[in-house]
């Protein structure tokens, strides 16, 4: 690709995929900013105009909107932290020779394929249901009170349901990390006298300290924008308590018929997690380099 | 100190017997060197007396004391690993510094140790550098200076010259049997290069097939081989091999005599005949490579240039001095 005449082939060779793509995101983004600064309600139709900026002071003085940001922030940061302080002893486990470990593997892994909604539903009927759920029956076993989750727990609730489903990708990708670490290095420490927590601390978390940050990345991603769970489970309810930004966009454009709003507050959600991007690669971004 | 003995140490993973009995004195202060093909047992015979791998039977006795059941920070060697095994999130300073402080020690004791071994391998300026940061052969520094550091009764390197080039290769061998013998302490070195071997060593153990086959001086074994295999293995190029009535002639089932022990005669009609196959001028020596028909191949060395070619014909006469007789069985026959 070095001269003159292979560049210009590669470029025009691109276009149309790079002109897709750009058309693809370029086209959403630009009829969200229109929409934004109309009055376009759903239940008024035929009466939009233009109102500047107005829907974003109204988003942004929202008493939800400051509950729901706060609610986003708890529920990315808690499963964060739920799953890697989870998944690293689990990955460490794995990584042990045990009888029928790809089976165990196999287990493992299988909550990331089922469908959020899924999942959700199994949480909800099966497991957390005050009366007929898994967890109510073990507790009637102890003669205590079933927890009624939803009512009494709910940004717990969903928390735990969100975990389960994250887990298995954060243990998936520090155990092959793992599994990369140098036989050797762990041979070396051993010589040197480490113990198998000395070895730990100062061999296997500093080789972990990239996928963690991987993890960390990739699930914010995903995290910000939780919205199956909520809407199978409470609904964002009771009250405000599982409302994250997702879910009170989704609110606005769908329950309350106002898309300009919605849209408005889709836009702030861009900002948030460039945001939260801008502030994770500065924190724990430099792990990447190599 | 650092006297090391095995007595009757055996390995077996599963039904594979990697080493069958190994007994063996080390001096204090000697320098070992383990050599054999791939596959011979030697690394882990190694790391059987490391204590990385558990014995399946006999002993080893480190000053007196059998180590079996110790760990191996507790049996007071360090060891040099083929791949170097740094730590690569440490500086140079927290990788030779890492046995001290996970010792216990201070601060500052740790700071002048690393200083010192630092010093000894020209370290100074990469203290605190990243290994990734360092050529192939700092690397290898770092890995002996976490080894020194610790004042080990014994260093234990795993073929560590093995992923340096030629030139760089030559150098720290050099090194290393300098800071040996300024250190005076044991050392036990594996490799698969007999020239490493015959350079480094005070004593060699040559190891086949998890067998000791012999234990000795560089010299001794190139002199006296004890068997078919040694004489093979030690030696550059290879000791030729004759069976057949003229082993026969001389009580013997196969006799090997070394390329530098024939006689190149360009037109004698005595010794042994053959048509040049491939001559070598490397200058310094002229290797000839000898079809000498129902001999098979034979190698010959001639010090210095000698003006024979492909197709010319001569005649090889062995030393009679030099002529190592061996039986059925593989075994030396002394006279």
């Amino acid at each position: 690709m070095a001269t003159r005449q292979t560049q210009t082939l590669a470029r025009s060779l691109l276009t149309p995929a790079v002109g897709l793509l750009f058309i693809w995101m370029i086209v959403p983004l630009a009829l969200t900013i229109y929409f934004s600064t109309l009055h376009y309600s759903l239940l008024d139709p035929g009466s939009e105009s233009f109102i500047g900026l107005e829907n974003f002071r109204y988003f942004l003085t929202d008493p939800a909107f400051l509950a729901s940001l706060q609610n986003t922030l708890v529920l990315v940061g808690s499963v964060l932290a739920l799953t890697i302080l989870l998944g690293i002893p689990l990955a460490l486990l794995m990584d042990q020779p045990v009888i029928g470990r790809n089976f165990v593997r196999l287990m493992v892994i299988a909550p990331f394929f089922v469908m959020p909604t899924v999942s959700a539903l199994v949480w909800k009927n099966l497991l957390m249901h005050p009366v007929s759920g898994l967890f109510a029956w073990l507790a009637s076993l102890f003669h205590l009170t079933p927890i009624d989750w939803f009512n009494d727990l709910p940004l717990f609730a969903v928390i735990l349901i969100v975990t389960w489903q994250w887990l298995p990708f954060a243990t998936l990708i520090l155990l092959t990390a793992l599994q990369s670490l140098d036989e050797e290095q762990k041979e070396a420490a051993e010589m040197d006298g480490a113990s198998a927590v000395s070895t730990f601390i100062y061999i296997t978390l500093p080789h972990l300290a990239r996928p963690i940050t991987v993890v960390i990345l990739i699930e914010t991603i995903f995290l910000l924008t939780v919205f199956a769970e909520i809407y199978v489970t409470t609904g964002g309810g009771p009250g405000l308590s599982t409302t994250n930004i997702a879910f009170l966009i989704y609110s606005q454009a769908l329950i309350q018929f106002d898309v300009g709003s919605a849209s408005a507050g889709g836009l702030v959600a861009v900002v948030i997690a460039n945001v939260v991007a801008f502030f994770l690669v500065r924190i724990v971004g430099r792990n990447l380099e190599a | 100190m650092g006297q090391i003995t095995l007595q009757g140490v055996q390995k077996s993973f599963g039904p594979v017997h990697i080493i069958k009995g190994a007994d063996l004195e080390i001096a204090d202060g000697s320098f070992v060197v383990f050599v054999g093909p791939s596959g011979c047992g030697k690394t882990t015979l190694l790391r059987l007396i490391a204590g990385l791998e558990d014995v399946s039977g006999g002993k080893i006795v480190i000053d007196g004391k059998n180590v079996v059941d110790t760990p191996p920070a507790k049996r007071g060697l360090s060891m040099v690993f083929q791949s170097y095994a740094l730590y690569p999130h440490m500086s140079v300073r927290g990788n030779i510094g890492f046995g001290l402080k996970m010792a216990g020690l201070a601060r500052d004791e740790i700071n002048r140790k690393v200083e010192a071994a630092a010093a000894t391998l020209n370290l100074t300026p990469y203290l605190d550098r990243k290994p990734r940061e360092l050529s192939g052969g700092q690397r290898q520094r770092v890995a002996i200076g976490r080894a020194i550091v610790r004042e080990p009764k014994a260093f234990l390197f795993d073929e560590p010259l093995s992923n340096l080039d030629a030139a760089l290769r030559v150098q720290m061998r050099i090194e290393v049997t300098r800071l040996q013998k300024q250190l005076g302490t044991t050392a036990i070195y594996v490799t698969h290069d007999q020239v490493e071997a015959m350079t480094m060593a005070d004593k060699i153990v040559v190891l086949n097939g998890g067998k000791i086959e012999q234990y000795g001086s560089p010299l001794e074994l190139y002199e006296r081989p004890a068997n078919l295999f040694v004489a093979g293995f030690i030696g550059s190029p290879k000791m030729n091999f004759v069976t057949g009535e003229l082993a026969l002639q001389r009580g013997a089932a196969t006799i090997g005599v070394r390329p530098e022990h024939l006689k190149i005669d360009r037109d004698g009609t005595g010794g042994w005949q053959g048509t040049i196959a491939v001559a070598e001028h490397l200058g310094s020596d002229t290797f000839l490579y000898v079809d000498a028909g129902p001999l098979g191949m034979l190698t010959a060395r001639y010090i210095g240039e000698l003006s024979l070619h492909a197709g010319d014909h001569v005649s090889l006469v062995p030393d009679p001095a030099r002529i190592h007789r061996f039986d059925a069985s593989g075994n030396a026959l002394r006279n």
